[in-house]
């Protein structure tokens, strides 16, 4: 869709919202940037990553999260940025092996980690086992969150190897164990808004048992 | 997000002198609760000091047969202890019904018992909020209150404390270690370290400005069964509306703490020894004085039905 010219905003100003929003479209723009703040430069700080296998060096504003250094900075834009507070799961990698939210992460605590992006888990020629059973199993529609979902579902399957408890368990002391109850509880981190649920827990299922 | 400079600290005391000394610096641990709130700019921090390199990350036995928590310790490592498994199941059993197993790969200890209060008119800053503003007012109190506290609220706030983790704790007669910038030590007993908001709802905790939390120390096991029920909106990945934490004897008698319903894990001694008599004895004790509003009333009642849902599972595992 094309932008509306100023001309058309300020129409629809007088129009529907009075003479103040008409005022505010016409102020100059001299005028709206000396609300802004003074330009300090933000303090900034070198981080090493090794991301999918190789080394990275970069230097970051200190406010980067671990989410943008990678879309933004290594342009490793598989990596999805849904709501940026730890409550979707679309950010979801691997550092140290476990999975962390990395839109709640600075980049410069984890210099010197190893991070594992979907990148770095199979190639489009070389699928991941749970990338190809998320392709047999449908499990998704838009596939904004699948990248997230998968690796979860990856290091899901690992926890539970580990034998790491989880709310479903019935036994505290018992090795858990890969069920659908399991996978659910355990996935509760990855939000699919169009409820790719089901199959993608098949998809797990397949990976467990195999 | 504010700008801020970040280091690392070498050395719990030398932390706790920079945090103290520097007007504007913050400790940051996991971070998972901490950025989420400088995103919002209802946390400000001008310097972050971080202490994962302190080596308060190991869980090891005490003297007198109790273990010793590094602050540092991550949830999903303390959830999954073979000692904790094993003698103080209601600490895993609290820990695995509170956030993702993401969150809990990253989020701390000491960082679970800092969490800050989840009001929606805290995180929302054009609403008026003493905890986040003092003196700004309570948009909360004739607002929409239903996920709020009921018991142990002042007239300046009622927002509760949002933890699992903490309650369980809490019924486990935890004790918190600190250290502050003169290298001094201090105990606290959980049932002391989070604050009743009176009139400073701003500060949740008693720690002192730069006071750095190194352990969680807990006494040695009680036996019993042990116990987590936590009502919430959605079966995974929710607060609490209601939480129960329980360790039940073969007796009858026990301990027993609510979540989700105060400023703080809610445990009244007092109560746990009416649990013999059931649960609507206990929560008639532990909940006099109640101050519930409209939206969460409902509560009240809730406590008493969770309780006595774990009190019904203890009694069926004593017959099998």
């Amino acid at each position: 869709m094309a932008e509306p010219s100023e001309l058309e905003l300020s129409r629809r100003g007088v129009l529907t919202g009075g003479a103040a929003t008409a005022a505010l479209v016409a102020t100059p723009l001299p005028a709206l940037a000396q609300g802004q703040a003074p330009a300090t430069p933000a303090p900034t700080m070198p981080v090493r990553l090794t991301v999918n296998g190789t080394a990275r060096e970069l230097t970051l504003d200190t406010r980067t999260t671990l989410l943008d250094a990678l879309r933004e900075h290594l342009h490793l834009t598989g990596t999805k940025k849904g709501c940026d507070h730890g409550q979707c799961g679309a950010c979801t990698v691997m550092v140290e092996g476990k999975r962390i939210n990395s839109c709640l992460t600075l980049a410069v605590m984890h210099d010197g980690d190893r991070v594992t992006t979907i990148e770095g888990l199979g190639t489009p020629d070389k699928l991941h086992p749970m990338q190809a059973a998320f392709v047999k199993h449908d499990g998704y529609q838009c596939g904004y969150c699948t990248p997230g979902q998968i690796c979860s579902a990856v290091a899901v399957l690992d926890e539970i190897r580990r034998g790491i408890p989880s709310h479903v368990q019935a036994d505290l002391t018992a090795k858990p164990l890969a069920t659908n109850m399991e996978m659910r509880e355990r996935m509760s981190g990855n939000i699919c808004r169009c409820g790719a649920y089901s199959n993608i827990a098949d998809a797990m299922a397949e990976v467990a048992g195999a | 997000m504010r700008a801020f400079t970040y280091e690392r600290a070498k050395d719990p005391v030398e932390a706790a002198r920079i945090v103290a000394s520097r007007p504007g610096a913050k400790f940051i641990a996991g971070g998972t609760n901490l950025l989420d709130l400088m995103k919002i700019e209802v946390e400000t921090p001008t310097h972050l000091v971080d202490v994962q390199d302190l080596k308060l990350d190991r869980i090891e036995k005490t003297r007198d047969g109790g273990l010793r928590i590094g602050a540092l310790v991550t949830n999903t490592d303390l959830a999954a202890d073979d000692r904790v498994r094993r003698d103080y199941g209601v600490l895993t059993r609290a820990i695995v019904a509170g956030a993702s197993g993401q969150l809990r790969n990253k989020a701390s200890t000491a960082g679970n018992l800092l969490q800050r209060t989840r009001c929606p008119y805290f995180y929302d800053t054009n609403m008026a909020c003493n905890k986040r503003k003092p003196g700004s007012g309570c948009a909360a109190i004739g607002g929409y209150s239903r996920q709020l506290g009921v018991i142990g609220v002042s007239n300046d706030c009622i927002a509760t404390f949002p933890g699992d983790m903490a309650v369980a704790m809490r019924v486990l007669d935890a004790v918190v270690e600190t250290v502050d910038a003169s290298g001094q030590r201090r105990s606290i007993a959980i049932a002391d370290f989070h604050r009743l908001w009176g009139d400073r709802p701003d500060q949740d905790t008693v720690l002192r400005p730069g006071e750095l939390i190194t352990a969680v120390t807990l006494p040695r096991p009680i036996g019993g069964r042990h116990f987590y029920e936590k009502v919430r909106d959605r079966a995974s990945y929710a607060y609490a509306l209601v939480s129960v934490a329980a360790v039940i004897q073969r007796d009858g008698t026990g301990r027993v703490a609510f979540g989700g319903v105060a400023p703080r894990p809610w445990r009244v001694e007092a109560a746990d020894a009416l649990l013999p008599q059931g649960a609507a004895a206990v929560t008639a004790r532990a909940f006099q004085g109640a101050t519930p509003t409209k939206d969460n009333a409902f509560k009240l009642p809730l406590a008493t039905r969770a309780l006595a849902s774990v009190l019904a599972q203890a009694a069926d595992q004593n017959r099998a």
